[in-house]
């Protein structure tokens, strides 16, 4: 997969409270949580951004509670991708179980900055920052969530392998 | 080469003999939990997987316990979900309001989770149950749904550090105060992807609710789980209460750690965390003149009932600062019942707080206690990220019971020594 998008690149240790608060989490309707992602760290996210636009986080991106409605929150505004140094143990997974594309890559994070145009593609395991005109490579999936991906995600995987 | 309890635990929830960091496994679960905010997820998509039955009914646990008593309309039909589907699945433990307590705080009292289990649970606080010598953790949604239908949960075999506590703890300094320092010592992702494992002398002498609370916050330090060995403390918590047959390990003399980090116990004080981070912590002799809007006693963290005879106990007699909201919330209504039973309550309304029933309500921010703009709250819940309790503008600094209540009465952040 080929995404571009324009870049909203925040802080370290970006948490689940900030990216969906609490106070909205009496519903789980996706479309109903896209409205306020990003809400408490960055108020007008939704007014700014464009679909196929990417979140770059610094390090522990997601930490907090385990709140999928977070990933469910950014996939369902649009976002086509998170890159950050690091991601938090529980948004890492659920990303990956429910198709979020996230990357974990240091250096493409120091060489990206707000605004820039990047296009990430997935299958050879690039992120070009077009602005600059610098590109990163990204190490691939272990075989294992590799398998996952290909069954159509976890769930997919469970249901088949379960009969 | 030897293997941490952690370790063995997996090893012995995978079918294998040994397991080592970094491995990737399907691990077999003794429990699966999920509560009105993830659990409504993970049965949209445990139906549309076509999965008729859960796995096993005794083991999907469903507690309703963030926005009940309801708050409004949108989070009844959350929890309806809940009810719907436990009522049609013959589960053996949803908990409905009368009966529901926060999840982490019934879940070790009812005996449901016990030593040697493997638990996942979609919420973050999972991980206390590592304070019986269990591993689990938290998890999302889907992975509750990919529970539910198959029993499993893949997992990579976390590496472990160890974190030793010799000497005995001051008066006032809890198992709050514990995690709170190691939190501010390596911060919230320095534990990322890893096992802590908590022990030494002080950890030894630990009440089984200090032990709670301190495991409850490893997922602070972005830990994967929290865990204490097993020893007498934990049989004798578990007598009579765990519905399986606890299994005891330990971790082996020469098993792996990346890091071992030794503190004088004695040395420690009871910590104070700042906004917005539970990194950033001070001792309370380091905290300076604050000025606080609202008290939260409760939570998974700190609601059971050695939190509130802590906090009753410096409180009685006394008087709420004016201005000052104090909100008492047990974990559980079998805690609710014990501070009837102890005269507690009529403490903690004597002297102007306000006792709700069982729920995580203020904790995140979800109701009966959310702060304006500009206020500030002292709580001993496990997070105080911007808008964690209400207004994005609003402070919530972290500290034990002790802090709490000494805080409500002067209404600014308070050593109990001043009491
Ligand atoms: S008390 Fe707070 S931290 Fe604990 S489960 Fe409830 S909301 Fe989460």
């Amino acid at each position: 997969m080929i995404f571009t998008g324009k870049v909203f690149k925040y802080r370290d240790d970006v948490n689940t409270d900030e990216i969906i608060p609490a106070r909205y989490l009496n519903t789980s309707d996706p479309k109903e949580l896209a409205k306020h992602t990003m809400e408490d760290i960055d108020k007008d996210f939704m007014k700014k951004m464009k679909p196929g636009d990417i979140i770059v986080g610094e390090k522990n991106f997601g930490c907090g509670s385990s709140r999928e409605h977070a990933p469910i929150a950014i996939k369902e505004a649009g976002v086509s991708c998170v890159i950050a140094k690091s991601f938090a143990r529980i948004f890492y997974r659920n990303s990956f179980n429910m198709g979020l594309p996230i990357l974990e890559n240091p250096k493409a994070v120091d060489g990206i900055s707000s605004g820039d145009l990047v296009e990430v593609d997935t299958v050879k395991g690039e992120i070009r920052n077009k602005t600059t005109g610098k590109t990163f490579a990204v190490a691939p999936y272990p075989v294992f969530m590799q398998e996952l991906i290909k069954a159509g995600g976890l769930i997919k995987y469970v249901a088949k392998n379960n009969r | 080469m030897g293997m941490t309890i952690t370790e063995k635990i997996l090893a012995a929830h995978a079918g294998k003999k040994e397991v080592r960091p970094g491995d990737l496994i399907w691990a077999k679960l003794d429990i699966a939990l999920g509560n009105d905010i993830t659990a409504p997820i993970a049965i949209s998509e445990f139906r549309n997987s076509g999965a008729g039955k859960v796995w096993d009914k005794n083991k999907v646990v469903l507690v309703p316990d963030h926005f009940t008593p309801n708050k409004d309309i949108m989070s009844a039909e959350q929890s309806k979900i809940l009810r719907d589907f436990s009522r049609e699945q013959k589960l053996k433990f949803y908990f409905e309001v009368g009966e529901v307590g926060v999840e982490h705080a019934l879940l070790p009292e009812k005996g449901i989770v016990t030593s040697g289990d493997a638990v996942i649970g979609a919420d973050s606080h999972t991980c206390t149950y590592g304070a019986l010598g269990a591993f689990s953790t938290g998890v999302g949604s889907t992975d509750l749904a990919a529970a539910m239908i198959s029993g499993k949960v893949w997992l990579k075999v976390p590496e472990a550090m160890k974190f030793v506590f010799e000497g005995k703890l001051s008066k006032w300094v809890s198992g709050k105060d514990l995690i709170l320092k190691i939190i501010g010592d390596i911060g919230v992702d320095g534990a990322l992807y890893r096992s802590m494992e908590f022990t030494g002398e002080a950890i030894r002498s630990l009440s089984m609710e200090s032990r709670l609370s301190m495991c409850n916050m490893a997922i602070e330090a972005g830990g994967k789980n929290g865990i204490i060995e097993p020893d007498e403390i934990t049989k004798r918590y578990l007598k009579g209460r765990s519905i399986r047959k606890p299994v005891f390990y330990s971790s082996d003399k020469d098993a792996k750690y990346v890091s071992v980090t030794e503190y004088d116990a004695s040395k420690l004080e009871p910590m104070v965390a700042f906004p917005h981070l539970p990194s950033n912590t001070r001792p309370i002799s380091k905290v300076g003149k604050v000025r606080i809007d609202q008290v939260v006693i409760g939570s998974c963290t700190n609601g059971r009932i050695e939190d509130m005879r802590i906090a009753a106990k410096l409180m009685k007699g006394k008087k709420v600062a004016p201005y000052v909201r104090t909100l008492i919330i047990p974990a559980t209504q079998a805690i609710f019942k014990q501070m009837i039973k102890e005269g507690l309550m009529e403490v903690f309304v004597d002297c102007g707080a306000a006792v709700s029933t069982p729920t995580c309500g203020p904790c995140l921010g979800g109701h009966m206690g959310i702060l304006a703009a500009g206020e500030r709250a002292l709580a001993t819940t496990n997070r105080n990220f911007v808008g964690r309790m209400g207004s994005p503008k609003a402070e919530v600094y972290l500290a034990n019971p002790a802090v709490a209540a000494a805080t409500a009465i002067f209404g600014r952040i308070a050593s109990p020594e001043e009491l």
